[in-house]
């Protein structure tokens, strides 16, 4: 799948989430998002990208971030 | 002429549940307060003779023929127009009534030739059958039995003037045999509300009008066939009948496949071929409705086009090679084992389709998930409504609609947002219209001048016309009114809905940035209408929302569905008859294939694939481990085919290639795959990319259940057997078996009998409990046995209901320089969707093509006249279409349709789509137009092989006399 459209994707999903809520708040909740609504060859996909892409916005970033340490340990637990 | 199997009972049922005693012929019958003598004569068993009066339509007393005698009461009234009063007693037969009634019949006769041979009514014909009863055979008026020389010179002038209208492609309309009871006129009013009818001329000279004297094709008619089913002779009939020339043999009811309105339908059969379709009076959602789609546009079931063997090829360059089932399921089967061996498990997916029944779609995803072991399976409702699953679950806490059609009868204040329901959801329209005759104000929010905003009999108290893409700013201006001016409901607000939530919001919304006045700039809604509209809705007693495509086909589809959820909780408009959040769903059973478990996140019931007690349920059932990670969405897998990392796909009635965004992407991706299955009726634009095709079957041709948009359940019921041998779910239970997934079904309701085993909302769901009720409302279960007609009562599913933060986020399809208009599509309402059932019956007749409105004002700085071809260019892609310059839409906007596969709509939208859902954005592209000598090279060649021959309007004549 395109980066530019995955990246493109987080954005837009944390966009909304950091409409009225704290940055660290919204980032989890998009994480929460992108869990419970992206296959994981995605995830795992924008977590290759990289938190630090530069198109990502800052709560994307972040929750690009979270979603790489959610990985991390589930793969670190079996 | 209404259904075979119809037992009439004269006027409509009372609502009242207060019973009166009274007495008729001597037997004693407890019926509702409001009845008509004339119903309680029948639901006693005792049919009073009648021509004037259906029990779809408000008595109207003009016959004569169905005179009473009461107890204490002088004369002789109507039995129709009176009703039962407590003690009444009534004589339905004596010698006096049956010497009034011949003489009516009499004068009837004298006037209606009985030459009954060869007339599509006869044996069914309510003339005839009163004239036996009362021994009237021929004309009493003249010595001879002939009419008398007067009437003879009368009736022949009239029969002259008034020639056989057959420009309608269904019905005729034979003025000679016309009584002039004023059924058809009433049904056109009060059933459909069109106003299409009148009675025009006096005494002899009284003659059914289409419009201003009109032919029928020409008037103001919509065809829905209420008129004709009405009509108690032959002077509006059905051509099907007359071309058949038999009577019904038998009658099936069951559900229309088209719009999410599901009618209930009655498939009257002649030598196993449908021979009409009559709108089921007892159907809950269509209360005996029905619109041209479903009552006439059945005949694509045994078009000569439908796929009738399956075919595989090996590349999609080579031609197609029929093959037995066997051969067929076999080779399909193990090119999926291939690819998964090759490329890995999540290598292929599967789609199902909306128009499929939820045994099938359930079958389906089963089959992904159990068979392919993987959860990449999804549902045409990607494309149309899954913002509203998401939404709705969010807020209230069930991905569904919260009222039945009904509901609307008791709203005070409607508003309709990106909806077009005469054209989209005829029926629908026709309750709606009813209510806004009776008072219910309206408001539509539209980018376009909708068919309801104004007409001569009703007009929209608001029209909001908003910028495309704009819903968002809308619907939070709406509620910083709401908020700010005090229209809050605080007292349901602080009982059903979370506090934390609703303060954020209640700050939020309340910013100034927020008010009409702020963003009137960037909807186009002045701000003191946007005002109006918040009041009027906020303030009434019942207030109900209606959407559709125009609010989820955005980049914002699921905040916009959000909002809507937010202003309804705002006001306490949730919970009770009359009020609601209500999404029209576009196809039949989009709303079935949803709840069936077809998103690749979420299992039958809306339950989330890693939530390890429903996996383990599912995997019990089924005697396989599961996947517990979400699958690829269909935009996901055609991404996943162009990178090489998804080669196989198992589509099931749907056709990507034509409906899906962006054209050049979609046949990018499909001609990427190694195998491509696909199972339709015809060979459709996708199966041109298909190396397996597999006949589908229409919905006449198998039993099953759809969903409509009210979450009703709906008995679908084989009328004929199976075109190509197989139902669809016969195939899928045979490709499982193939892949070593073991499906043994015998019918489709065990199958229902299994999604009522593993799915909360669908436990007391059976085949017989459908058969007794006719329809049910999910949930059913135990708390609610015989269903759940309107949603939350009390307290919302999720328990409070949930108010989100919906910030307005502008479309990156922009306008500018290069594209400085902003093109959005919707439907017309004799054509359907993608095209592919109604292109192939007469409906071609209204709408042969697709065309683009355009502005007088954009048209004339184009050089542009009505009728020219124009090219439309898109960032995506290009095409020709015919402008039709009308100020229906606005300046800066252009609308198409999307019926016809050549119209290529969807090579100029594009990928753009829902942040939550990946809902495409088709109502808002940026384009630019000019004007062109002739369509585009591809689209030439599509209409020269247009795979319909029917005729188009300009073949029809209309001339009537």
């Amino acid at each position: 799948m395109h980066a530019e459209i995955l990246v493109r994707m987080v954005n837009q999903i944390a966009e909304f989430y950091a409409a009225g809520a704290e940055p660290e708040v919204a980032a989890r909740e998009a994480l929460s998002h992108v869990q419970r609504m992206w296959a994981h060859r995605m995830c795992r996909q924008i977590v290759e990208i990289g938190a630090a892409d530069p198109g990502l916005s800052p709560v994307a970033s972040r929750a690009v971030q979270l979603l790489t340490e959610a990985l991390a340990a589930k793969q670190a637990a079996g | 002429m209404y259904a075979i199997d119809h037992i009439d009972c004269g006027t409509p049922a009372s609502a009242s549940e207060k019973l009166v005693t009274i007495e008729i012929d001597g037997h004693a019958i407890a019926v509702p307060e409001g009845t008509s003598v004339m119903r309680a004569a029948a639901l006693a068993g005792t049919s009073i003779p009648k021509l004037c009066a259906t029990d779809s339509l408000k008595a109207f007393g003009s016959c004569r023929l169905c005179l009473v005698e009461i107890e204490g009461r002088r004369g002789y009234p109507a039995s129709c127009t009176t009703l039962v009063a407590d003690g009444m007693k009534i004589r339905t037969d004596s010698d006096k009534l049956s010497q009034l009634r011949r003489g009516v019949m009499e004068l009837y006769v004298s006037e209606h030739p009985l030459d009954c041979d060869g007339c599509p009514a006869d044996g069914h014909c309510e003339l005839q059958n009163m004239a036996k009863l009362h021994g009237v055979t021929d004309n009493v008026f003249s010595a001879d039995g002939r009419c008398s020389e007067r009437i003879t010179h009368e009736s022949k002038a009239r029969v002259k003037a008034l020639m056989t209208d057959d420009s309608n492609p269904y019905f005729s309309f034979d003025p000679s045999l016309c009584i002039a009871c004023s059924r058809c006129v009433r049904a056109c009013d009060e059933t459909q509300g069109t106003l299409a009818l009148t009675i025009s001329g006096r005494g002899l000279a009284s003659q059914v009008s289409a419009s201003a004297g009109e032919s029928f094709i020409s008037s103001e008619c919509v065809s829905c066939g209420a008129c004709v089913e009405a009509c108690p002779t032959a002077a509006l009939s059905e051509k099907s009948i007359a071309a058949l020339a038999k009577p019904a043999e038998r009658s099936v009811t069951t559900t229309c496949a088209y719009c999410g309105v599901g009618c209930s339908l009655k498939a009257e059969v002649v030598d196993g071929k449908v021979s009409r379709m009559v709108p089921n009076r007892a159907g809950h959602a269509n209360q005996g409705h029905a619109c041209v789609k479903g009552r006439f546009a059945y005949g694509y079931a045994t078009h000569p086009d439908r796929i009738r063997a399956p075919m595989i090829r090996a590349k999609i360059t080579d031609p197609w090679r029929e093959v037995s089932w066997d051969e067929a399921i076999s080779h399909a089967a193990s090119e999926f084992k291939r690819i998964q061996a090759k490329y890995g498990r999540g290598a292929v997916g599967g789609i199902t389709s909306s128009r499929c029944t939820n045994e099938e779609v359930y079958l389906v995803q089963k089959l992904i998930r159990a068979a392919f072991g993987n959860n990449n399976v999804d549902t045409c409702a990607r494309v149309c409504h899954s913002p509203t699953g998401f939404g709705l679950k969010q807020t209230l806490g069930e991905s569904a609609g919260t009222q039945t059609f009904l509901s609307v009868m008791k709203s005070d204040v409607v508003i309709v947002m990106g909806a077009n329901p005469t054209d989209g959801h005829p029926v629908f329209a026709s309750h709606l219209k009813r209510a806004l005759r009776a008072g219910t104000k309206l408001i539509i929010i539209d980018p376009r001048e909708i068919q309801l905003t104004r007409t001569p009999h009703i007009e929209a108290s608001y029209h909001l016309q908003l910028r495309p893409g704009t819903n968002v700013a809308v619907i939070t201006a709406l509620a910083h009114v709401v908020v700010t001016e005090g229209l809050v409901r605080e007292d349901y607000v602080a009982s059903r809905c979370e506090k934390d939530a609703f303060d954020k919001w209640r700050a939020w919304v309340s910013d100034p940035r927020h008010s009409p006045e702020a963003t009137e700039a960037v909807t186009g809604v002045p701000a003191a209408t946007l005002r109006g509209a918040a009041r009027l809705y906020a303030s009434a007693a019942n207030g109900a929302i209606y959407y559709g495509l125009g609010v989820t086909e955005h980049s914002q589809g699921s905040t916009t569905v959000m909002g809507i959820a937010n202003l309804a909780m705002a006001t306490g408009n949730i919970g009770r008859e009359g009020v609601g959040v209500n999404p029209l769903r576009g196809q039949n059973n989009v709303q079935g294939s949803c709840d069936m478990g077809s998103f690749p996140h979420e299992f039958p019931g809306y339950r989330h694939v890693s939530d390890d007690s429903v996996r383990h349920l599912f995997e019990s059932a089924w005697g396989v481990e599961l996947s517990d990670e979400p699958g690829l969405r269909i935009p996901n897998m055609f991404e996943a085919a162009l990178d090489g990392s998804f080669k196989g796909m198992y589509i099931q009635g749907e056709d990507l290639a034509q409906s899906d965004p962006n054209t050049h992407h979609v046949v990018a991706a499909l001609s990427a795959l190694e195998c491509l299955v696909v199972q339709d009726i015809f060979l459709c634009e996708t199966a041109k990319f298909a190396h397996v095709l597999l006949p589908g079957s229409s919905f006449l041709e198998k039993d099953g259940t759809f969903t409509n948009a009210e979450r009703r359940i709906s008995p679908v019921r084989k009328v004929m057997e199976p075109l190509a041998g197989l139902a669809d779910w016969e195939v899928t239970q045979k490709l499982a078996n193939a892949l070593g997934y073991p499906m043994n079904y015998a019918h489709p309701s065990e199958i229902m009998d299994e999604i009522a085993r593993l799915t909360p909302t669908f436990h007391g769901v059976t085949y017989e409990k459908l058969d007794q009720l006719g329809s049910i409302q999910w949930p059913c279960n135990a708390d609610a046995p015989e269903g759940t007609p309107t949603m939350h009562i009390g307290s919302f599913v999720r328990g409070k209901g949930k108010f989100f933060v919906t910030e307005y986020v502008a479309t990156p399809e922009r306008v500018n320089a290069r594209f400085p208009l902003l093109l959005t599509t919707g439907r017309v309402l004799t054509q359907y969707n993608v095209g592919a059932q109604t292109r192939r019956t007469q409906n071609n007749v209204w709408h042969s093509e697709d065309t683009v409105e355009i502005h007088p004002h954009d048209a004339e700085v184009r050089g542009i006249g009505d009728g020219d071809w124009i090219g439309i260019t898109s960032r995506a892609g290009e095409t020709v279409l015919r402008a039709q310059v009308t100020d229906r839409v606005q300046p800066g906007v252009i609308y198409t349709t999307f019926h016809f596969p050549e119209s290529g709509a969807n090579v100029v939208t594009t990928d753009n789509s829902d942040w939550a859902t990946n809902c495409p954005e088709y109502k808002v592209t940026a384009v630019q137009v000019v004007k062109v000598e002739k369509p585009l090279d591809w689209q030439v060649r599509f209409r020269q092989n247009r795979e319909s021959r029917l005729p188009t309007r300009r073949d029809v004549t209309f001339e009537t006399a």
